[in-house]
């Protein structure tokens, strides 16, 4: 559905030249959600602009849903962007328009005719769950609504992709996991592509089947999000997992433990899929005569299954804790030992 | 009661001088707000990072802008004789003071529009592009709509700086209740013609003023 191909992209300011974009290859298919991640200024956002030809690339061919986004402009390009739509962090919805009139604004862009307008936008408004709000302007609506706005009239003209520029970042949790779910829905009732850029790796693990993570305009690390997750590679994607798994105070803890505790060694167990739910720890301590102090504990849900942590202390005699290792490592679990003690 | 109090006022005259004011400021307010959008949209979308960036024409524009906001009316009276001559037919009466009128405030109302317009959020902007607007769309439907509290507030305070224009024409022969409150008032002594013109001027200004207040705030759902 789309395909990137050695794309760069500079802008030239006065004195200076940025590279936002830095030879990125990628390919995302038909029907998934792809992730994009990154700090800020990572190019997260040049990158997705030039999926609908908002910024032309300085190199590299851009296609999506068989056009070539980096080619064409004029009438051309007008017609491929309504194919391709967009929301935002900000909404960017016309204070001047009632609900309704947003949502029927790219309709109306499109040559629909009115009666048609009407019928379809009480359709959006049903999709998105707006009923009762359809003649309130954007001022009267909370955040989480004026995204279901934004959302609706992306959804106006059945495009085949949706592009989503830190669509939550202006949302608190609730409301973001709400709007998240949304996404889902529609991906999965009218097959759309979505791809969509954030810094929360809490949105990531919650939609997305891909993970791309941004790093100086280069992508540093792609694939599966379950696969990034067990295994990342690159420390700025470590960093970014331990956002979802460990909890900034989570370090602090264990560092405080490990005053308490004088012998063992602390390891970090990570499960993938099934194996989160296995009762490994049973077994061990029927198996191996040591102590197993479990310091913190996590699972959380992706969306090709589940995830989870578990950091504990092992206690005993040396080498019986290097068997119980041993045994959970070949139980196929990824084991990092953090301190000896 | 008005006999004692205003001896010299003749009413029929100050009706026909009231509606020459009325007459002179609506015509010129209605040509300066289209010549003014006209203005501060070039002036907008040709300047820096904007949809028809040219530096070029907004230089040459944003001058001749300036300029003719930097000439004091009177004098522009003066200068464009030999125009509004050419092509009004006469440099007397009403229709004589609309030339100088739109173009002494059409600049100044552009300033106003272009200020306007680059307060529209850019990402509304986008958003439209990113949907598939043309330029016509854009102007239309995104760019006018959503600065239209601003463009009313700035042609209100036009307006009423068009009356005074008014006034001021009226000095040099373009008739209404300046040329009254000037020839009647002034040149014959009779300071209560000059009351009762300014009365009514003031009248008027505060109608244009309600008037602009009442459409700014029907119209601004931000
Ligand atoms: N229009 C522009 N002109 C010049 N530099 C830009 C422009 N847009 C973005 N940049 C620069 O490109 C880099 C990437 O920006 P951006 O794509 O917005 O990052 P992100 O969305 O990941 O925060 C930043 O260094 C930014 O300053
Ligand atoms: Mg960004």
């Amino acid at each position: 559905m789309i395909s990137l191909n050695g794309v760069t992209k500079i802008y030239h300011t006065n004195h200076s030249q940025v590279k936002a974009v830095d030879q990125v290859d990628l390919q995302i298919q038909s029907g998934e959600i792809f992730g994009i991640i990154g700090y800020s200024g990572a190019g997260k956002s040049t990158l997705i602009r030039l999926l609908n030809g908002l910024e032309k690339p300085t190199n590299g061919t851009v296609e999506v849903a068989g056009k070539r986004i980096d080619q064409i402009k004029g009438k051309e390009l007008r017609s491929a962007r309504k194919e391709i739509s967009m929301i935002f962090q900000h909404f960017n919805l016309l204070w001047s328009r009632t609900v309704r009139e947003n949502i029927a604004f790219p309709l109306e862009i499109a040559g629909m005719k009115k009666s048609d307008r009407l019928k379809r936008v009480d359709e959006l408004i049903k999709l998105v769950g707006l009923e009762g709000k359809e003649d309130a302007y954007p001022s009267q609506l909370s955040g989480g609504q004026k995204q279901r706005v934004g959302i609706a009239r992306a959804l106006a003209n059945n495009p085949k992709v949706l592009l989503c520029d830190e669509a939550t970042s202006a949302l608190d949790p609730q409301t973001t996991d709400s709007i998240l779910d949304l996404l889902v829905d529609i991906n999965k009732r009218l097959g759309l592509t979505i791809v969509l850029i954030t810094h929360e790796m809490h949105v990531i693990r919650k939609i997305c089947h891909r993970v791309a993570v941004m790093e100086n305009g280069k992508i540093v690390e792609h694939g599966d999000v379950l696969t990034v997750f067990r295994n990342p590679k690159a420390n700025i994607t470590k960093r970014f997992v331990k956002q979802v798994t460990e909890p900034d105070e989570t370090m602090e803890t264990i560092d405080y433990l490990l005053e308490k505790y004088k012998h063992g060694k602390v390891v970090k167990l990570t499960f993938v899929g099934d194996r989160a739910e296995q009762p490994m720890i049973s077994k061990i301590i029927k198996e191996f005569d040591v102590e197993v102090n479990i310091l913190q504990g996590k699972i959380s849900q992706t969306q090709s299954g589940s995830y989870g942590t578990l950091i504990i202390h092992f206690d005993g005699d040396e080498t019986t804790v290097e068997q119980a290792i041993e045994f959970i490592r070949n139980q196929q679990v990824e084991l990092e030992v953090i301190a000896n003690v | 009661m008005f006999e004692t109090l205003l001896p010299n006022v003749k009413w029929d005259k100050v009706i026909d001088a009231t509606y020459e004011t009325v007459y002179m400021t609506a015509v010129s307010v209605f040509a300066t707000f289209f010549l003014g959008i006209i203005l501060g949209l070039l002036l907008f979308l040709t300047s820096k990072g904007n949809m028809w960036e040219n530096r070029f024409i907004h230089s040459f524009v944003a001058a001749v802008v300036n300029v003719f906001r930097s000439i004091p009316f009177i004098i522009l009276i003066i200068l464009l004789l030999p125009f509004t001559k050419a092509i009004v037919g006469t440099i007397l009466g009403a229709n004589a003071a609309l030339p100088a009128l739109i173009i002494g405030a059409a600049p100044f109302y552009g300033r106003m529009v272009e200020i306007a317009l680059r307060e529209v959020d850019k990402g509304v902007i986008e958003a439209a592009k990113s949907m598939g607007a043309t330029m016509s769309t854009i102007i239309f439907k995104v760019l006018l709509p959503e600065s239209m509290p601003a463009l009313v507030s700035g042609i209100t305070v036009t307006a009423i700086a068009l009356v005074s224009y008014t006034a001021m024409a009226g000095a040099i022969g373009a008739g209404g209740l300046g040329n009254l409150a000037y020839l009647e008032g002034f040149q014959r002594n009779h300071s209560d013609v000059t009351f009762v013109a300014t009365v009514l001027i003031l009248i008027i200004v505060f109608i244009i003023q309600l008037i602009g207040d009442m459409i700014t705030r029907a119209i601004d759902k931000r």
